[in-house]
């Protein structure tokens, strides 16, 4: 299997709440270190991703917040603006502002022209081997599908025509295994795992790109080794837990509580875990990210996360 | 003026309509559906949860095999099961976006001809699940559709997840806006009479090349069809927006207490203020136990890491082998020590929730997952009072 990293295109997607912004981040970061120059782009703009990095909010053009790395927000206005630009030669740039609000009109309303700005955009800068790596902080799981089979969207319903024309490399790109990759982000929590299943399935049959690895993020750590958990019930007894107080010199219930919560939270995650792994095709890697007892998120969580995922692709 | 209420019990007493909104994966859906539950169950009447989340397990627990677009009755099994006698009757529905745009196409289009030829259409599929924000004005509009028909005491209705949670506040007046555009009597223009004004001229001979003539002939045809639905959309797209301001209609904004839902709730919270919509309620979910916060219980954890093999030794062979044990109490302390920093966290982030409601709501963190109506009323009775 093609080294996660070593793809050019990397779309991050997941159920909200699960860390897919911090993963995409992340990934990106791991990168950069390691020489890609990367570009990350946040599809949805709701100028989350700069607080991973500790920057200023991000734009269209990408701007350097770390060594080789760039990060820039979709703005579909603005890769239209572009993309007339490349592809008229307009001779004055005065005339593509009304020209770019009509076509946003269009946009909102006709199926497929919103996504294919932003996918046409980010394949466009594999093309033009504009940058290693492109990782993408995509649309949440119910959005994905739509954005990444958008080329196909419009090739059924466009018939002629440039888009129609340039279709055909952006499909190059996507079904390329070896170029394009999907990670889904997931927690290990019933729904987030149940929607990574549905979504693998989907993802394979109503799109050109391949499902490359899967994140699991926020994994609790195993609380006991070996034989220690009956030693932790006997301890939990209220006349052992009354002793060790008296030792302490202090209440230590809320302690055995927690500890009583971490097991239980363990236990139940492993079981969605287990369910994740039975339902996925074994080719597909599953990456494990502990889930981290910060103080806050930031550039500081992002390098935790990149380590955490260096040390799952091995390196 | 009435005292405003002062428990979602209360809230809910004096609403017909409650939305519950927030970012993804914080709990909505399961909110919405414990709140309903807990209505029928408490104030009786006929209460309905509308949800746009096709969870199976939401489904298996009110004790259905699934749900649709037409309401459900919760059936009083269920209810046995978990050990309560409902004072009036649950229903479940989830939106079916599909369907609700062919409903409306059949209401609103001026003949039955109009109506079929825009069914069949090849842009329609596409545009009944994409179409400016369709997903939200459509729970928007077949929430207004539901309350109309006034089967229901109560309807709590959960919101698509969407790219901004905002959208379906804005959809309706969208919907409107959308038909009444300079842009779509541009775009329908050639359809209708074939002669390409000056205006549009420049953009034509663009769109023609990028996009083929075909296909925006397509495009035209498809919005004159959708046009002739103008009048009746844009009257009921105004309906739908009074309802959403209506005094019998609150809103509740559920989070977590991370960073990223946080921040969005309180830009919800702030809009829904500044627009003068009702803010019944904020429910923080899954909030970590109180007793993390505990003091003593971290200096107890200190002296624990910090003299564990004595202690092992004191507590003596009864609990374990010495070493076992000081293990434990170590890894325990520690293990505490760890959870504190998160919840020392949340409570910050709980504090700096600078807008206060009169209504909040925190839910701790349930070990097991909602699997029954049991489940869902242990949830609810946390929120309720």
């Amino acid at each position: 299997m093609k080294d996660l990293l070593d793809r050019k295109l990397v779309f991050v997607t997941g159920k909200g709440g699960v860390g897919k912004s911090t993963v995409a981040a992340g990934l990106a970061l791991l990168a950069a270190e390691r020489g890609k120059r990367t570009l990350v782009c946040e599809v949805d703009a709701k100028g989350n991703l700069s607080a991973f990095f500790e920057t200023g909010p991000t734009k269209f053009q990408p701007g350097e917040v770390e060594r080789n790395l760039y990060a820039m927000s979709m703005d579909t206005e603005e890769s239209l603006k572009e993309y007339l630009s490349i592809n008229l030669r307009l001779p004055v740039m005065a005339r593509i502002g009304p020209l770019a609000r009509i076509f946003e009109f269009v946009a909102t309303a006709a199926p497929g022209v919103k996504e294919i700005l932003t996918v046409g955009k980010l394949t466009y800068e594999v093309r033009e081997e504009n940058y290693d790596l492109v990782v993408v902080d995509a649309s949440p799981t119910g959005h994905i599908v739509g954005q990444l089979a958008a080329p196909e969207a419009i090739n059924e319903l466009v018939k002629v025509g440039l888009v129609r024309s340039q279709t055909g490399w952006m499909l190059d790109i996507l079904s390329d295994p070896e170029r394009t990759g999907l990670v889904i982000v997931a927690t290990p929590e019933e729904m987030p795992v149940s929607e990574t299943i549905d979504l693998s399935h989907r993802v394979e049959q109503e799109t050109s790109v391949k499902l490359a690895a899967i994140v699991v993020n926020r994994v609790l750590p195993e609380l006991f080794g070996r034989g220690e958990e009956e030693v932790f019930d006997r301890l939990a007894e209220p006349d052992a837990v009354a002793a060790l107080s008296g030792a302490v010199g202090g209440s230590v219930a809320p302690i055995v509580e927690a500890a009583r919560l971490a097991v239980t939270l363990r236990r139940t995650r492993a079981g969605h875990l287990e369910r994740l792994r039975h339902e996925i095709d074994r080719s597909i890697p599953l990456l494990y990210v502990p889930y981290l007892f910060t103080r806050s998120h930031g550039l500081r969580t992002t390098r935790q996360v990149a380590e955490a995922l260096a040390a799952e692709l091995g390196y | 003026m009435p005292a405003r209420p002062a428990s979602i019990e209360q809230l809910l007493a004096s609403k017909e309509v409650v939305i519950s909104c927030g970012s993804g994966g914080v709990g909505k859906t399961t909110t919405a559906a414990s709140l309903a539950a807990m209505a029928a169950v408490r104030h009786g009447g006929k209460v309905l949860v509308l949800t746009v989340d096709p969870a199976k397990r939401l489904a298996n627990a009110l004790g259905l095999e699934g749900f649709g677009n037409t309401e459900k009755q919760v059936p009083s099994e269920a209810f046995a099961a978990a050990g309560v006698k409902p004072r009036g009757q649950l229903f479940a529905a989830m939106l079916d976006t599909k369907e609700s745009w062919d409903a409306l196409v059949a209401r609103h289009a001026p003949d039955r001809r109009t109506a079929q030829a825009i069914l069949d259409n090849k842009l329609y599929d596409n545009i009944s699940s994409r179409f400016v924000q369709s997903h939200e004005y459509i729970a928007m509009e077949r929430l207004y559709e539901l309350h109309c028909e006034g089967e229901y005491d109560l309807i709590v209705v959960d919101t698509p997840p969407t790219r901004n949670a905002l959208d379906f506040l804005e959809a309706p007046q969208r919907m409107a806006e959308f038909f009444s555009s300079r842009f779509l009597r541009l775009l329908t223009a050639p359809y209708r009479s074939r002669i390409v004004s000056f205006a549009s001229k420049p953009f034509y001979t663009v769109a023609d090349r990028i996009l083929g003539t075909e296909f925006l002939e397509d495009v035209a045809e498809f919005f004159g069809l959708f046009q002739t639905m103008a009048p009746g959309f844009v009257e009921r797209a105004d309906a739908v927006t009074r309802l959403l301001h209506d005094k019998r209609t609150t809103f509740l904004v559920v989070s977590t207490l991370e960073a990223a839902p946080l921040h969005e709730a309180e830009f919800f919270i702030d809009v829904l203020q500044d627009k003068k919509f009702h803010l019944g309620a904020v429910v923080l979910n899954k909030v970590l136990p109180s007793y993390l916060l505990d003091e003593g219980a971290a200096a107890a954890a200190a002296v624990m890491e910090k003299q564990a093999g004595e202690l092992a030794a004191k507590l003596g062979p009864d609990i374990g082998d010495a070493a076992l044990v000081r293990r434990v109490l170590v890894e325990i302390a520690e293990s505490f020590l760890r959870f504190q920093v998160v919840a020392q966290r949340e409570a910050e982030q709980r504090s700096e929730l600078a807008v206060a409601p009169d209504v909040v709501a925190t839910v701790p963190y349930f070990e097991v997952d909602i699997f029954d109506l049991a489940g869902l009323l242990r949830l609810g009775e946390r929120i309720w009072s």
